[in-house]
């Protein structure tokens, strides 16, 4: 049994596979960026990725990633360390105060623009609805995502572009 | 698209945005156990006995503690000693500890907690803070003889005056709710027995050096033997004082006892349970008023809920008392504010601190007094403003800073085009199933503690062999910003580049006890430190490159990370400079102390000089009730505040947007529900907070007037953000639906 956490492949246990999600991430993976607020599914501070889609972790078992890939805060930042250009969005609108929430903010936002990436403010706030923070009152945080929208805009572009050109010269082989 | 006209930075927003920072919780250390507290079904009872025997034999259980393991003071707390943070005699609300189990897991510890049980007798319950102050009333503090904690009063002019009968006379009782601060970072200490023997403490809390004042009580030891480290923390909002502390205190019990280093990280039902709420006032408010819309007297009395514990609750009701007629001339004024215990949860320091009650009451008041006046409430507003140079209703004439109110006010009139929408509100007649109204509020808020409290603060600045600069504070960062804003300010003083200086994370072992970073003070008192620590510095560099320069040292700016005669332009480096002065055997250090200028207050008359600056407020907002079913939505929000100067202007529009959402929470959504004692809505999916999709886009206006008694020139702003948004929507609620609301939250019924 696998999971690809943080691009990594990790193999699971049997015994593992009850584990709340939560804390298997923040205690067996030291990977403390993902956040406890509340326990029950209603702060978003544990927010993180399961193919993709946002999950809050301490509703979750172990047994959620199995064969899927999970990200977290720690996977956001590119593959030269530097920040992701979303992150980076966070801290130019000044998103960030006390930073709680901020790891499970950004991952929800991701999930939003690799659906959506010309959303609304109002389709911003939504896809955010589900986590809480108190520092901000939101403005700057929507502010950051919907800056960081450009990025997602153009790596799409970029991807299509690539395609294309692949494409063409799968079509010239062909010739 | 957003405009983002100033791309913000913080020294902390990569480790923020990253996952590294690390709170509380994320902290591991060899062998650390877990601490977990044990309550009990009661509110009101005396304790017969605990047995912990049981849960000490428990899997992993390495100890199980109570107020007969505590070697120091088993009460303590900020002004009064009434808190026990382990119970000994009597439980005294829902919310008090017996026990502590630690153990070698998490998992072990909760596993154990039902098997503590305690035998008690319980004991009348009061739960009304007006019944608390009958005689015949069951004593929360036995040893006190009394329920009453406090009473405040302001005399000022003609008692006649008072009670004479007056052109315009509007009477209201008002009453507030007790409010939960929802940090999202619930309470955490980890606490680590040094080897020298120092406690080390590592805390989410909001002030390390009462915290350290709790857990050196708790241990019996002197100060010198705990050191608070300071670490990021998410949130506090007044909220991680006493409580924050106590936590710490019991994890440092814990570690002593044990030899081993002690987690102790609180559920978020634990933290809403245990942890003080802001107070829920009732006030009855009279206002008389002269047929042109003159306000000739106030009379109010007010009574402020302190739950079990005393907490500050004299220093929060101290404030209510103060700004209790807003910021109006008002000749003749009777008030008395009681704060009382009751067996309810205790109350403390929140956001605006005795300022959103009453802010609550006096500016729906004022609307209410000038439509009886036949006049708008914005001209009522204008006739009876303080300005430059009057007197408050404590005596204290306002001078030294600019009186902006007006100013302010028109700002957000302007910005929201407040007259033109006036008209078209909706006065409860409905436009198919949409209300529609507008409302306004102002206020005047005293800076920083005021007479309440002695008012200094201590910084920092090491420079290094290279040039480059550490710089620490005796403010800690709660998460507003205030480390950056030092840094900012450091930089602009010397002339130097941001990047060279690193703020140093202050322990209480290091830097002089500063104060609580509380009452919007960190800028406007941590800041003045770091500025006169900067001018000391200076001072110390420029004499060293005088000669060099050919000129007294009173002659050189710092500018362009130099060091620069006025009149020749000849120039040194500064990092020659110091370099020089390390060759000279003098060290680039300095500290810088901010003394708060000279306050007083008489207790008896309740006048006195109470704050030695004011910021001046005003937000208003537009809304839409839904005719259906009584839902509010916001549809705008304006604020104007005057902040002095705005060191890091990103910054200061995230504490109007963050105050203004809690502010709404205040005003519409928030209300911690206690039945018989209990809290039943202990966590966010029955206290429902300020989600995204409930706040529209808002408007922040930074107004600067240089604050001259200041060392930056900034006041504050985390608090007066917070105090006149609920009052900004009641007036529009009763512009929209033609009913006003004296309670709060507001809840419309159709």
């Amino acid at each position: 049994m696998h999971t690809i956490i943080n691009k990594k492949q990790i193999t699971l246990s049997d015994p593992m596979l009850d584990k709340n999600l939560l804390e298997f991430i923040r205690e067996n993976l030291d990977l403390t960026g993902t956040k406890n607020g509340c326990g029950i599914g209603m702060c978003g501070s544990c927010m993180v990725l399961v193919d993709d889609k946002p999950v809050q972790a301490c509703r979750k078992t172990v047994r959620h990633i199995v064969g899927k890939k999970l990200l977290t805060i720690e996977g956001m930042a590119l593959a030269d360390g530097n920040l992701h250009p979303l992150q980076q969005a966070f801290v130019d609108a000044g998103a960030i105060q006390c930073g709680f929430c901020t790891p499970g903010m950004v991952l929800a936002a991701h999930a939003l623009l690799l659906k959506n990436n010309q959303p609304s403010r109002d389709q911003i706030r939504k896809a955010i609805h589900n986590n809480l923070c108190r520092c901000t009152g939101y403005q700057q945080i929507v502010d950051a995502i919907e800056q960081a929208a450009h990025y997602y805009r153009s790596q799409r572009n970029t991807s299509m572009h690539t395609h294309k050109i692949q494409h063409t010269v799968a079509d010239s082989t062909s010739q | 698209m957003p405009d983002i006209k100033q791309k913000a930075w913080r020294n902390d927003a990569f480790a923020k945005v990253t996952g590294k920072a690390k709170f509380a919780d994320d902290l591991k250390f060899n062998g650390m156990l877990h601490a977990v507290p044990v309550y009990t079904d009661y509110v009101h009872a005396r304790i017969e006995g605990i047995d912990v025997e049981q849960a000490r034999n428990m899997e992993g259980v390495v100890a199980v503690l109570t107020a007969a393991d505590v070697p120091g003071q088993i009460r303590w707390g900020q002004i009064q000693q009434d808190y026990h943070m382990l119970c000994e005699d009597k439980i005294r609300y829902n919310g008090d500890v017996i026990a502590l189990i630690v153990a070698e897991s998490r998992e072990q510890a909760l596993a154990a907690m039902p098997h503590v049980t305690i035998k008690a007798r319980p004991l009348p319950k009061v739960l009304d803070a007006e019944q608390a102050m009958q005689p015949d009333a069951p004593l929360v503090h036995d040893d006190k003889g009394t329920n009453l904690v406090v009473h405040h009063k302001v005399r000022r002019g003609d008692p006649a005056e008072i009670d004479k009968k007056h052109d315009i006379t509007v009477e209201h009782r008002f009453e507030t709710q007790f409010v939960e601060h929802a940090y999202i970072e619930p309470e955490s200490a980890v606490c680590v027995p040094r080897g020298d023997g120092v406690m080390e403490v590592y805390g989410s809390m909001q002030h390390p050096f009462s915290t350290r004042r709790f857990v050196a009580a708790m241990m019996g030891v002197s100060l010198n033997e705990v050191e608070v480290i300071s670490i990021p923390m998410g949130g506090g909002f007044g909220g991680k004082d006493d409580t924050s502390a106590i936590v710490c205190a019991r994890a440092a019990l814990a570690a002593s006892i044990t030899g081993c280093p002690v987690k102790m990280t609180y559920d978020r039902e634990w933290s809403m349970r245990e942890s003080y709420k802001r107070h829920p006032y009732r006030v009855d408010y009279k206002m008389n008023v002269a047929k042109d819309g003159t306000i000739r007297a106030v009379k109010t009395r007010i009574v402020a809920d302190a739950g079990a514990y005393c907490s500050v609750t004299p220093w929060v009701t101290w404030r209510s008392t103060v700004q209790c007629c807003g910021p109006y001339s008002v000749p003749n004024v009777h008030c008395d504010v009681y704060g009382v215990h009751t067996n309810n949860v205790f109350t403390g320091a929140m956001r605006g601190f005795g300022s959103p009650q009453m802010n609550f009451v006096i500016e729906q008041m004022v609307e209410e007094a000038a439509e009886q006046c036949g006049m708008d409430g914005v001209a009522f507003r204008r006739k009876n403003m303080l300005r430059q140079g009057e007197e408050t209703i404590t005596g204290q004439k306002l001078d030294g800073h600019t009186v902006s109110l007006e100013q302010v006010m028109d700002e957000v009139i302007t910005a929201i085009d407040y007259h033109k929408k006036l008209k078209p509100c909706s006065r409860g007649k409905a436009n198919g199933d949409k209300l529609y109204g507008i409302g306004l509020a102002v206020s005047y808020r005293g800076m920083s503690l005021g007479a309440e409290g002695k008012d200094f603060c201590a910084a920092i600045i090491n420079v290094q062999f290279d040039g480059s600069i550490l710089l620490e504070s005796g403010i800690h960062e709660n998460g507003q910003g205030s480390e950056s804003a030092f840094i900012l300010l450091l930089a602009r003083e010397m002339g130097v580049n941001h990047d060279r200086i690193r703020y140093r994370r202050s322990s209480t072992s290091v830097i002089p006890d500063s104060g609580t970073t509380v009452a919007s003070r960190g800028t406007l008192m941590g800041g003045g430190a770091v500025v006169n620590a900067a001018r000391k510095l200076k001072s110390m560099m420029a004499e060293t490159v005088a000669a060099q320069l050919g000129c007294d040292a009173q002659h050189i700016v710092f500018d362009g990370e130099h060091l620069r005669a006025k009149d020749s332009g000849k120039s040194i480096s500064f990092d020659e400079t110091i370099r020089e002065m390390y060759q000279k055997q003098n060290f680039p250090h300095a500290f810088g102390v901010f003394k708060s200028p000279k306050v007083s207050w008489n207790e008896e008359t309740g006048q006195g000089k109470a704050y030695f600056t004011w910021v001046y407020g005003c937000q208003a907002v537009e809304l839409q009730v839904d005719a259906r079913n009584g839902r509010v939505k916001l549809l705008n929000a304006v604020a104007a505040h005057d902040v002095g100067r705005a060191v890091n202007p990103p910054m200061v529009l995230g504490q109007y947007y963050g105050g203004m959402a809690m502010g709404m929470g205040y005003g519409l959504k928030e209300a911690v529900q206690i039945n018989d004692g209990k809290i039943s809505n202990d966590n966010f999916n029955h206290y429902h907070i300020a989600r995204a999709t409930d706040m529209p886009d808002m408007k922040a206006i930074i107004i600067e007037n240089a604050d001259p008694l200041s060392p930056s020139r900034a006041k504050g702003i985390g608090e007066p953000t917070n105090e006149i948004m609920a009052p900004a929507i009641a007036n529009a609620v009763y512009n929209a639906t033609g009913v006003r609301y004296y309670t709060s939250p507001i809840t419309i019924e159709i």
